[in-house]
């Protein structure tokens, strides 16, 4: 069906699926407004979501995260003017962290990727973090995935958690490092570095860069032979390092290339059923409106005072925690209103 | 309306390389309570027109002091209605002569700020007049 122009005054059934597919249709007005819904997480994001879910998934999603300072938004533009060059469509995610205090947020990794605008094929767009989990980035790579756009961007700042949140949601994830920002002890501390599938080493153009670059590949390749003896367990990634200027464009080509190569890896095991990284971005997906989920449910009439009895249990210390839990899930596959679609 | 942030977008067109009031609007907004996204410096009308549409924006705030606001301000203003943005409120400070405020308001600016304009002032009247939204 063909929508309206605009769906303020239509049916909400109605515009949702209009915004949905004018959104595939190529409308960039409509995307961004359907990205607005799934950042407000509303009724219509998630009907939108139903029709676009199942067209999604052909995108690579690389996430690009590092220090404050360490040329992420310019290294970003570049990579976005390669794909450019080479008339692939990509859309960049860019989060930035909202006030806990205010709620506001100021969003500013824009300034630097400016140079697009009237490119039809670039889409970018700036999300605060509204002390979310990755919930709504997912929601929201997936839009633009089923809008068409085969490389999806997702930039975050390197402070705090998030860093690892984001290795959590994409296919492949960037970390970019500046020279100067540490000895090799930094190398091997734990965090960041362990979740790359590639270093960026930025800012080639710098003195210092090469021997950072150099530090960096050494330190991280320290221990292959135990990687070897430790079989089975969880170990960290060995990331290739590469040596990039965002500001002069030297590298990017070669680093474009690299995560064609690594996103190529990964769909390659995904066919043989071996692709974690889409099993925890599932995982990070459902968690949050599992949750929402089950209050909502659990807050229905019929359920309602049986719920209270057992919070009031469990504030009172008759309940533990746990038992109070139990009895919660058991509520709520007892209490038959299963077949509710909300 | 409170319970979605309001977006702002915060952008200089032309070519002044005075950002500081900007920046200064941008940060008193954030504490505000909007989302607040910055483009910076030397934008041409279409970059403002792409990042209010791709940032899906309630409104523009347009700082410019370089005297090219009569030519600048009415360009971003068409483009977005060109766009169906023409339900985002268009506002702009700066140093702009009162003379011309009548023909930047028949152009499609909803509200221009003089020097002295507290960042209160600014937050109230974005609050009082932004659009609603479907949905």
């Amino acid at each position: 069906m063909t929508g309206p122009a605009d769906g303020a005054s239509t049916p909400a059934a109605g515009a949702n699926a209009s915004l949905a597919e004018r959104a595939r249709a190529g409308d960039r007005r409509a995307l961004a407004r359907l990205l607005s819904e799934v950042e407000n997480r509303t009724a219509v994001a998630e009907a939108a979501l139903r029709t676009l879910y199942p067209l999604a998934g052909g995108a690579h999603l690389v996430g690009v995260t590092g220090a404050p300072g360490s040329g992420k938004s310019t290294l970003v533009a570049a990579l976005v003017a390669e794909a450019r060059s080479a008339g692939r469509p990509v859309a960049v995610l860019a989060i930035d962290p909202s006030s806990p205090i205010t709620g506001g947020a100021i969003l500013g990794d824009r300034v630097r990727m400016q140079a697009h605008a009237g490119d039809n094929d670039v889409f970018i767009r700036s999300m605060a973090s509204r002390g979310q989990p990755a919930g709504s980035t997912v929601a929201a790579a997936a839009v633009l995935d089923a809008a068409g756009f085969g490389l999806i961007l997702i930039e975050t700042v390197g402070t705090g958690q998030s860093e690892v949140e984001v290795a959590a949601i994409a296919d492949t994830t960037l970390v970019v490092q500046a020279p100067e920002m540490g000895d090799e002890v930094q190398a091997i501390k734990a965090g960041l570095l362990e979740v790359a599938d590639i270093v960026a080493v930025n800012k080639s153009d710098r003195p210092g860069a090469d021997r950072a670059a150099a530090q960096l590949r050494a330190m991280l390749t320290v221990g292959a032979r135990h990687d070897r003896q430790m079989g089975d367990r969880p170990r960290p990634k060995r990331p290739d390092v590469m040596l990039v200027s965002g500001l002069t464009g030297a590298g990017v080509a070669e680093l474009l290339a690299a995560l064609d190569r690594r996103e190529a890896a990964r769909r390659a095991a995904a066919a043989d059923g071996r692709d974690a990284a889409a099993l925890k971005r599932a995982e990070a997906q459902v968690a949050g409106i599992l949750s929402q989920r089950m209050a909502a449910q659990l807050a229905e009439p019929a359920r309602a005072a049986e719920r209270q009895r057992v919070l009031g249990d469990l504030a009172a210390h008759r309940l533990d925690p746990y038992a109070a839990a139990d009895a919660l899930l058991e509520l709520l596959g007892a209490g038959g209103g299963s077949s509710r679609k909300s | 309306m409170a319970d979605r942030p309001i977006k702002v977008l915060i952008a200089k067109p032309g070519l002044d390389g005075h950002d500081r009031g900007a920046k200064v609007l941008a940060r008193g907004l954030r504490d505000e309570g909007f989302e607040v996204i910055y483009t910076g410096l030397r934008q041409t009308p279409a970059m403002v027109v792409s990042a209010a549409l791709q940032e899906d924006v309630d409104v523009v705030g347009l700082s410019i002091l370089s005297g090219a606001h009569m030519t600048l301000l009415p360009r971003i203003c068409d483009g977005l209605r060109e766009n169906g943005l023409g339900d985002v409120l268009v506002t702009a400070g700066g140093i702009i002569p009162d003379d011309d405020i009548p023909a930047l308001e028949q152009a499609g600016v909803t509200r221009i700020f003089g020097p002295g304009t507290t960042i209160r002032e600014v937050a109230d009247y974005i609050r009082g007049n932004v659009r609603p939204r479907a949905g």
